[in-house]
């Protein structure tokens, strides 16, 4: 019983994953597809950092981007997606381990949670 | 070059480097980097935050497959995250204090030695048997499938395998790049789980670890979409055909893999110190 439940866990977390990483991929794909056919024949120059152009380095001003079409921004907002997906999975861990009344790892996973969310607190 | 070449020879790269950075437990970015900016000239800041976002593909992309199959123990991964992000804090706020440079050094010969001892022995490492009383309490144990049955196996050195966890968030704040080598390192070496168990459940947490540090990636504006595009895309490619490949793969394979590609990612690392790159 207690094997099989630990098993849903599994499963529900790598659909959970799954899930997150195809939608982030979809739209980098949409986002990519648009960039190559407008700016697919220009030179490809990455050799100096000139840093992101300004609205791709927030995330409103991504997001904004992606609301007009911008191709870059369309492939910013796939990338946040792609970073929500191991934030999210520790979220899950949390619901997760509470279901199976594990209070020992739900508590880990709250501890990861909480440094994680005061990491990008810290740094700005 | 025009773009369309350069973002398929890059999708192509990055297929690889998924594949490897998947069975390895070492995320993409080892190989990317270097690739990035020694074949592609592509300017080191804009390569970091390539590589980064790659981790966080080969991890999430990875682990779908690997959780579901039961060879990453969640258990395991969520307690050891707590050590390598409280570590990260601590080497973010170190490096305003300290030299990266000694630290890159000293770090590439731990890896130069470790790459002998992974292959030392070419099977899973002995287990002594007796078991781990912290690890029971902690129920720190699970079982992973060997030959269409599953094994047992209990972690061992607990709190061993916690400090070296902590030091390898530290380096990865520090350096930012490297805690996977530690990650597969500690679990392999010290709680002495089966091999395939310490790379996939190393797959599993680097992405937590990776996604503490992109906001500040994203506002120094490292995270250039255009660039990324193709590594992201062909990175999860390749770490899906790595996640299919593992089950079938020797022991003996991954760890002779896993040694080359630390022994590459060690000399990096003394070059760059040396060079003060880091």
């Amino acid at each position: 019983m207690q094997e099989d439940r630990e098993h849903g866990l599994e499963q529900a977390m790598g659909r959970m994953l799954q899930t997150g990483v195809t939608v982030a991929a979809l739209v980098v794909l949409a986002g990519g597809i648009l960039y190559l056919l407008q700016f697919g024949g220009s030179k490809a120059d990455y050799a100096h950092f000139q840093g992101a152009p300004g609205a791709l380095e927030t995330v409103s001003g991504i997001v904004r981007g992606a609301v007009r079409m911008d191709a870059q921004s369309l492939i910013g907002l796939g990338i946040l997606l792609l970073i929500a997906t191991p934030i999210c999975r520790v979220i899950f861990g949390v619901v997760g381990f509470a279901r199976l009344r594990d209070w020992l790892y739900t508590a880990v996973s709250v501890l990861v949670l909480v440094i994680l969310l005061y990491s990008f607190v810290a740094r700005r | 070059m025009s773009v369309l070449w350069f973002s398929l020879a890059l999708f192509g790269m990055s297929v690889l480097a998924g594949f490897l950075g998947a069975m390895t437990g070492l995320g993409g970015g080892v190989v990317i980097i270097p690739a990035l900016c020694l074949l592609f000239k592509v300017d080191l800041h804009y390569a970091l935050g390539a590589s980064l976002v790659s981790v966080i593909a080969t991890s999430s992309g990875a682990a779908a497959a690997y959780v579901r199959e039961g060879f990453s123990n969640i258990r395991i991964g969520m307690f050891l995250e707590v050590a390598t992000t409280l570590g990260a804090l601590l080497g973010a706020y170190l490096t305003a204090k300290v030299s990266g440079d000694w630290i890159g050094v000293i770090f590439g010969g731990v890896l130069l030695y470790s790459a002998w001892t992974t292959v030392q022995k070419l099977e899973d490492m002995p287990r002594s048997g007796k078991a781990d009383a912290l690890a029971l309490r902690l129920n720190l144990r699970g079982s992973y499938p060997v030959d269409g049955g599953r094994e047992e196996y209990v972690a061992e050195h607990v709190p061993a395998a916690f400090g070296i966890m902590f030091g390898a968030g530290t380096l990865s704040g520090l350096l930012g790049i490297g805690s996977g080598a530690v990650k597969v390192l500690a679990m392999d070496q010290a709680m002495k789980l089966p091999f395939k168990v310490s790379t996939t459940t190393s797959n599993f947490m680097i992405g937590v670890t990776a996604a503490a540090s992109a906001g500040i990636y994203l506002s120094r504006g490292y995270i250039l979409p255009s660039l990324v595009m193709p590594v992201m895309l062909g990175v999860l490619v390749g770490s899906l055909i790595g996640a299919r490949t593992l089950a079938h793969t020797r022991v003996k394979t991954i760890r002779v893999a896993f040694a080359v590609v630390i022994v590459a990612l060690g000399v990096e690392m003394i070059y760059n110190g040396m060079t003060g790159r880091l």
